[in-house]
């Protein structure tokens, strides 16, 4: 069967290729957007968090036995905790700084970040072997669809919708909301802001980290694996714009699809593909589809 | 000066404070008493704000005393300041917009027994039972102001810091407001209110202190405000 | 508030129309650049004056309008393609291929400026580095530019049809002669009226805005002249070390132009150069311990973000009480 004079075959693995991609588009722009709303910082370690969650994985299941299942939930813990000290020990300096500053400081800290991986793994992929119980997957007739990706495509959205519930429905959320829109009269009622702070980059991170070990059977781990996707993410987010929690992960999801149905009619442009989005966006609607007017 | 034996709820001595570098507070002295309501007159750029938000802590920069219930509060935070017992409500009201009216009046956490619960404020101000689930900053502005009073007599403080709460609000809320403040003083809460519209403050309060720039210059008691009309008039430049 | 730069006024009337510090510096760098071929490596000072010209390139929007392009890599990198294929391939002597590739810089400015100056502060900076990115997947992609191996082999020519460049203290003095020029050139925008208004941009635009300046036009010309310069600086490269690569539209070369301008100080004119000198040195003696260089790198960005926000020359400037 043809659509649109593609097999239907290659153009639904495309499709699930690009709800791939748009799943981690999604989960790592979350985490920017999140940690921006509120530290107004623009992560640039966030990629190398996504794959300090990849590699944690890998040394978790390699040194300790520790499985994939178990890893999802314990190396965003330690990831996300690596993050809190990060934060009250070096981001905590720049706040009252231009924002430039913030982002000089976390490309350095990426830079350092992926640069001891390097030194230790090199720059080829490492292995992580695919767990028991994603093996195999479902035909569907129009397409086969392995257990592995349906499961991040799956997991991706869940853990996106608790954290915009979470955001947006809880007491907690509010504390977050409103630390976000007004630090200083937040503050003046008892809340503790700077511990808010401290935990939103730690939850922020571990969410980057929770993407690399959704990662990690399905790409090969290796040091830089963070670092050309994150300028991706940037891209995602200038188009979806910074303001809302849902608009990121919309969009996310959004452009990893118009991602993989540019590799099926025109392949050579997928790699820019989304890129060229961030450059019509500007053009027309500079603060994004879902942002605010600057 | 009424005469009490008991030390002052809230002491404030040679307050001085700095946005950037303007110095906008030259020493401060006021006292106040359990229960009374006290007003903060003087014309804009007086230093009433301010010395509501030093009090709270919001400013960097401040030098001097604040003392509540005998403690020292200067220099601490801003937090510490709200969990021993102070709650304030700024000039923009401050409502949030990403926040529901109802997640606007439980924002604020308790920091003492003795607060009001939300079916009391919802009795209180009967539009925010109503509005709760509306956003924030969609209510009117009176009661936008019901709500930033609303939400801090949950939190059980005792000392209420109001920033103008009168501005820009038609004559029935303003009277409302008035209504609101006597009762809270019934119920025993101390209130710290900022003012420029003398006569509305003469409605609720005990004492007027005058502020021009950055010191206390006058004190007149409630009582006594008829007969210094005139004086009010030029402190506050009408 | 972003470190302040160069003093939005004060251009007092001094002879050349230079401070007397700015005087005394613009000659010591042109006496370095006179006597260090001979006590150091010639092609090693090349490097350093290619990379600091791409630094100052940087400055001229982020000093005097706190707006950092992350991906300056794109127009150092392109315009480097650009002379290498036109020396090549076209057989343009040296200095028509150098100025191909700067008007391929030019002319990439001029399309992503447009677009990235619709937005302010991180967004800039993001927008910046995803256009970059996008020019490093082209370049990938691309057959002229020769894919992972780069174009190789770059002649160096004859100068106007007439001097062999192929020695290399005749390329020194040709770079030099550029560089001190282009170094002249980015001063004398820096310090014009021109440069003035960027700041005043800086410094509040909102009210540039109110006093009628087109606001936008002026970050897009500032744009547009950071990327041919950059662009002066790639093309020379390539002639010079007769080599373009991937490595050169990387964003990692963005990152590293903008510590060379960080180390040496943001806030002063001839910072990027001191900062540039001190990258290229130090990635000659870690070159060896291969991912040592980015552990390094990013140590060094944190050190001077958390520490060091003046740089070398500002430090310098403030021991000695001058404005620099």
């Amino acid at each position: 069967m043809l659509i649109f004079g593609i097999p239907i075959q290659l153009f639904s693995t495309q499709i699930m290729l690009g709800l791939i991609n748009g799943a981690f588009y999604a989960i790592l722009s979350l985490g920017l957007a999140i940690i921006f709303g509120l530290l107004n910082i623009v992560n640039f370690a966030h990629g190398a968090f996504y794959m300090l969650g990849a590699f944690g994985a890998l040394l978790m299941l390699d040194h300790l036995g520790i499985n994939y299942w178990a890893a999802l939930a314990i190396v965003p813990l330690v990831v996300g905790l690596l993050g809190c000290v990060i934060e009250r020990f070096v981001l905590r300096w720049i706040y009252d700084l231009d924002h430039l500053y913030g982002m000089i400081l976390t490309f350095g800290m990426g830079l350092v970040i992926v640069g001891i991986f390097r030194n230790m793994y090199g720059a080829t992929g490492l292995a992580y072997s695919m767990p028991p119980g994603l093996q195999g997957g479902f035909n569907l007739g129009f397409m086969y669809l392995p257990a592995s990706r349906a499961f991040v495509i799956v997991a991706s959205v869940i853990v996106c919708l608790a954290t915009w519930v979470a955001i947006e429905k809880t007491r907690v959320g509010s504390w977050l909301r409103a630390a976000t829109e007004k630090p200083q009269l937040t503050e003046a009622f008892g809340i503790n802001v700077p511990l808010l702070i401290t935990l939103t980059y730690g939850f922020g991170v571990a969410l980057a980290a929770f993407a690399g070990v959704l990662a990690a059977p399905i790409f090969s781990v290796n040091p830089m694996m963070g670092s050309d996707l994150i300028i991706v993410v940037f891209a995602v987010v200038v188009i979806g714009g910074m303001g809302s929690i849902s608009g990121a992960i919309l969009t996310g999801f959004m452009l990893g699809l118009v991602e993989g149905l540019t590799k099926v009619f025109w392949p050579q442009a997928s790699s820019t593909v989304i890129f060229v989005i961030m450059a019509i966006v500007l053009l027309v609607r500079p603060a994004g589809l879902f942002g605010k007017q600057a | 000066m009424p005469e009490t034996k008991q030390a002052a709820m809230l002491q404030v001595r040679g307050l001085e404070a700095w946005y950037g570098e303007s110095h906008v507070l030259h020493g401060v002295n006021f006292d106040v008493h359990e229960g009374e309501v006290v007003t903060l007159l003087g014309r804009n750029g007086a230093g009433k704000s301010t010395t509501l938000k030093a009090i709270m802590g919001m400013l960097k920069r401040s030098k001097g005393s604040v003392k509540f219930r005998g403690r020292e509060l200067l220099g601490t935070s801003s937090r510490h300041i709200a969990r021993a017992g102070i709650a304030f409500c700024p000039e923009d009201r401050g409502i949030y917009s990403s926040l529901t009216v109802e997640e606007n009046l439980l924002l604020p956490p308790v920091v003492a027994e003795g607060g009001m619960t939300v079916a009391e404020i919802h009795q209180l101000f009967p539009n925010l039972a109503e509005r709760r689930r509306s956003q924030g900053t969609r209510l009117s502005g009176g009661e936008q102001q019901m709500l930033a009073i609303g939400r801090i007599l949950r939190t059980g403080a005792r000392l209420l810091l109001l920033d103008e709460p009168t501005e820009g609000l038609a004559p029935v809320i303003v009277q409302q407001i008035g209504a609101t403040i006597r009762k809270l003083k019934e119920r025993g809460y101390t209130v710290v209110l900022v003012e420029q519209n003398f006569h509305f403050a003469s409605t609720v309060a005990d004492r007027h202190y005058v502020m021009d720039h950055g010191a206390i210059v006058d004190m007149i008691p409630n009582a006594e405000i008829g007969a210094h009309t005139e004086k009010l008039n030029s402190y506050l430049g009408v | 508030m972003m470190q302040k730069n160069i003093p939005a006024s004060s251009d007092a009337a001094a002879p050349l129309g230079m401070s007397r510090t700015h005087l005394v510096l613009m000659l010591v760098l042109a006496a370095l650049v006179v006597v260090s071929p001979f006590t150091l490596y010639p092609l090693f000072v090349v490097k350093v004056l290619c990379f600091a010209l791409f630094a100052l390139s940087l400055n001229l929007m982020l000093g005097n309008l706190g707006l950092l392009s992350f991906g300056h890599a794109a127009y150092f990198g392109m315009s480097s393609y650009a002379a290498a294929h036109a020396a090549k391939v076209f057989g343009f002597t040296p200095e028509l291929a150098i100025l191909f590739g700067v008007l391929v810089a030019l002319a990439l400015g001029a399309v992503i400026g447009a677009l990235a100056v619709r937005r302010k502060g991180i967004y800039f900076a993001m927008v910046t580095l995803a256009f970059a990115q996008m020019i490093y997947f082209f370049s990938l992609q691309a057959p002229f530019t020769g894919g992972e191996d780069g174009i190789q082999q770059v002649p160096r020519g004859n100068l106007f049809g007439l001097f062999s460049l192929r020695d290399d203290m005749a390329l020194y003095a040709l770079v030099a002669v550029v560089f001190l020029l282009g170094v002249l050139a980015l001063y004398r925008i820096t310090y014009s009226p021109f440069g003035q208004i960027l700041r005043s941009i800086r410094d509040n635009e909102a009210r540039a805005i109110s006093l009628g300046y087109r606001v936008n036009g002026y970050k897009w010309l500032a744009f547009v002249l950071g990327a041919g310069f950059a662009g002066l600086a790639g093309s020379m490269k390539a002639i010079a070390f007769q080599l373009a690569s991937l490595t050169d539209v990387y964003w990692g070369m963005s990152g590293e132009v903008v510590l060379m301008a960080l180390i040496g100080g943001m806030g002063t004119f001839f910072g990027p150069i001191v900062g540039a000198a001190l990258v290229v040195w130090m990635q000659n003696e870690l070159a060896s311990f291969g991912a040592w260089v980015t552990i390094v790198q990013g140590l060094v960005f944190m050190f001077c973000i958390l520490a060091f926000r003046k740089g070398i020359l500002g430090a310098v400037g403030q021991l000695l009480g001058r404005k620099v």
